[in-house]
């Protein structure tokens, strides 16, 4: 599904990735660890398509195509979703009229209709039931006044509007207590099928407790210097970062 | 300087050629106003750069111009104004034409609506309400240094009268239809009073617009009193194309307890500037002033407003927004004035601009000038683009960057509108100014139409 070949990347001249390489194989779930400030986010922002990160060498494929000539719109259309490690607040703008909007330009690139008044309605009824989002919250304005809690569970729910075939949870459960981190992570786990892949960004184990990774890598200083199975995320909740920085 | 001194005399000359006629149609109170009016603008002339409240608007273009004015409805101008009050029956509101600033309707020239509240022509009802005139008519301009207000003083023909006695209250609003319609280049001046009495309560809409493409000129005053414990709201919508200008001048004076709001919403215009003044005048009064303007081209758009909090213990809230495009300019200017008596003042007062190119200019200026101790103020101005990271989040779902800058101007003006009081005029507006960012408005003599 993605194929990430020696990818190098830089913010203002500063070298961030320094050639990464991963392979996401359909339904799998591939949980990023590692220190602050070794690249994860910075790997998820090229993912889904922020200017700001430049791209020096390599290459991503996602489904055959070549992601780096996507514009962020289109990567989200062909089925790439980001969870916001900060989701951003928008004054003005509804939740309704900001999902009515992103699921109809979903349709269109389809080539459905647009969905009526009435379906849409349905539409985000069930999918609130499913992350426990308070009803309230989908007539204010785009996480406005969200708590931090609010906030996470609106980007799952965004993410069961637009069914992605790979989501990218970059620090999901930062900031999230232990009922709303369960409430987020069952969102994501029903949300799951077959056909589907998850890469989540995350810096501790109970995250994983509830979504369960196949494969786990350790990103340090740009690279990943670790890849194993699950165990390898208990191991670096009981040792920490440091034996891997030894090892390097 | 030598130019604008040749524009005032040319306003001084219109006034001693056409008075005699002007007056006949008034009443012997509001013509006592006018030649002091006169002399004062005579004394002030047309502000200019100089005026510290127009430093960034520039009349000259439109003052500089030979205008037809005339002083007496024609009588095609019944016809028009009658057809387009027609048109606009279905509305759920009281509604009123005034074309060119007259008042051109044969019958009804005073209407009584339930609560025993009437409006009107001015000049109409100031033969059945001549001691409600004496007691307001120019009281609230009192001692303005705008030359424009006097000169309206001096020459306004007719316009709107509101009457709402104690008590009373007006669940519909009364919808005032400003129309420029005229085959030739035109100057008009009216003057609205509205009056607003102990505990009684009333919404106002007022919408402008011009028909015809000539070049127009519109200097408009309306002075508003607020009784006390009684709740008025004003909202204005201005249409009007890029050859016209429009200067209003709206005075609301406020006694205690009484609550009140003005909301300018600014979708089209060559050249506007409003200043909206109000005089907290009792204590425990809360005023809210709001603004949104949405300009392109060459359009031009100024704010002034002006904020007196005379009594203690009174709230006034100001929040003005900006969108910019093309070679644009705008200006806004919020003025507080506390007075030393004015204890438990609490005024707040926020201007935010977009500028979508670099072509645009935006001038913001507070003055904030406090005499009192116990006083919670709070200023803040920003002039800036699209926030990057949230057209990023609104893209990272799939909306295209168009439509996702769209949405963002959306909700930028969608907070000013959202603060009207009119539900149905509130969606409209939301969906006029989609429009208008969509650029697909343009006139809309068919939006009043379907104004509620």
């Amino acid at each position: 599904m993605l194929s990430i070949k020696n990818l190098k990347a830089a913010i203002d001249g500063k070298i961030i990735l320094k050639g990464i390489s991963l392979e996401v194989k359909v339904g799998e779930i591939h949980a990023l660890m590692g220190p602050n400030g070794s690249g994860k986010s910075t790997l998820a922002a090229i993912l889904a398509g922020r200017e700001f990160v430049k791209v020096l060498e390599g290459t991503v494929t996602y489904n055959g195509k070549n992601l780096l000539e996507m514009t962020a719109e289109d990567r989200s259309r062909e089925g790439i979703f980001l969870g916001f490690q900060y989701p951003i607040e928008i004054p003005g703008v509804s939740m309704v009229n900001f999902m009515k909007t992103a699921v109809n330009e979903h349709r269109k690139y389809k080539g459905l209709e647009p969905l009526s008044a009435s379906d849409f309605l349905k539409l985000m009824r069930e999918k609130k039931e499913l992350v426990e989002i308070d009803s309230k919250l989908a007539n204010r304005s785009v996480n406005e006044g969200f708590s931090g809690g609010e906030k996470k569970k609106n980007e799952i729910f965004q993410m069961a509007m637009l069914e992605p075939k790979l989501a990218i949870l970059d620090e999901t459960d930062s900031g999230l207590d232990i009922d709303a981190l369960r409430i987020v992570a069952n969102g994501v786990n029903r949300l799951k099928r077959p056909d589907t892949s998850i890469i989540v960004i995350t810096h501790y184990q109970r995250l994983l407790d509830y979504i369960v990774p196949d494969v786990v890598h350790v990103l340090y200083d740009g690279r990943i210097v670790k890849t194993a199975g699950k165990e390898l995320a208990l191991k670096l909740e009981e040792k920490g970062y440091d034996w891997i920085k030894r090892e390097e | 300087m030598s130019n604008n001194a040749g524009s005032s005399e040319r306003y001084i000359k219109l006034y001693r050629e056409n008075i005699e006629k002007v007056s006949r149609l008034s009443s012997p109170y509001i013509n006592s106003f006018r030649e002091p009016a006169i002399s004062e603008f005579k004394k002030l002339g047309l502000p200019t750069k100089v005026n510290e409240t127009y430093r960034y608007t520039n009349l000259d273009t439109f003052f500089n111009h030979d205008y037809r004015s005339y002083f007496m409805p024609e009588e095609s101008d019944f016809v028009k104004a009658e057809a387009f009050r027609c048109d606009v029956t279905d509305l759920d509101a009281h509604g009123i034409v005034l074309l060119n600033g007259f008042y051109p309707t044969i019958r009804d020239k005073l209407r009584e609506l339930p609560g025993g509240i009437w409006i009107g022509s001015l000049n109409e009802a100031a033969k059945k309400f001549g001691d409600k005139i004496e007691k307001h008519y120019g009281k609230y301009v009192n001692g303005n240094s705008d030359g424009l207000v006097h000169l309206n003083t001096a020459m306004a023909s007719d316009g709107v009268f509101v009457y709402v006695p104690e008590g009373a209250v007006l669940k519909k609003p009364v919808q005032i239809v400003n129309l420029v319609d005229s085959g030739e280049d035109i100057f008009n001046q009216h003057r609205n009073l509205m009056i607003v009495e102990k505990n009684a309560e009333m919404t106002i809409i007022i919408c402008d617009h011009t028909l015809s493409p000539q070049k127009f000129l519109t200097n408009a005053v309306t002075e508003i009193y607020v009784g006390e414990n009684a709740n008025f709201n004003i909202v204005r919508v201005q249409n009007e194309h890029n050859n016209a200008a429009k200067i209003t001048h709206t005075f609301i004076h406020q006694e205690q307890n009484s609550t009140a709001s003005s909301n300018n919403i600014t979708l089209h215009g060559g050249l506007v500037r409003n200043s909206t003044h109000h005089f907290l005048g009792g204590e425990g009064a809360e005023t809210r002033s709001y603004g949104l303007f949405l300009a392109d081209k060459r359009q031009h758009v100024d704010n002034f407003v002006n904020v007196d909090h005379a009594f203690p213990h009174c709230t006034s809230n100001q929040l003005f927004k900006g969108v910019l495009d093309d070679m644009a300019t705008g200006a806004f200017i919020g003025r507080i004035h506390v007075h030393q008596d004015a204890q438990g003042t609490m005024a707040y007062q926020q201007n935010n601009n977009i500028l979508l190119t670099d072509d645009v200019k935006m001038d913001t200026k507070p003055q904030l000038e406090i005499y009192a101790d116990d006083v919670k103020c709070s200023h803040g101005a920003t002039v800036g683009q699209l926030d990057d990271n949230a057209l990023f989040y609104l893209q990272s779902r799939g909306i295209s960057k168009r439509e996702a800058r769209l949405m963002l101007m959306f909700g930028f003006a969608h907070e000013v509108i959202q603060n009207i009081n009119v539900e149905a005029l509130r969606e409209r507006l939301d969906n006029l100014v989609m429009q208008r960012l969509r650029g697909e408005l343009s006139r809309c003599a068919s939006c009043m139409v379907k104004c509620m």
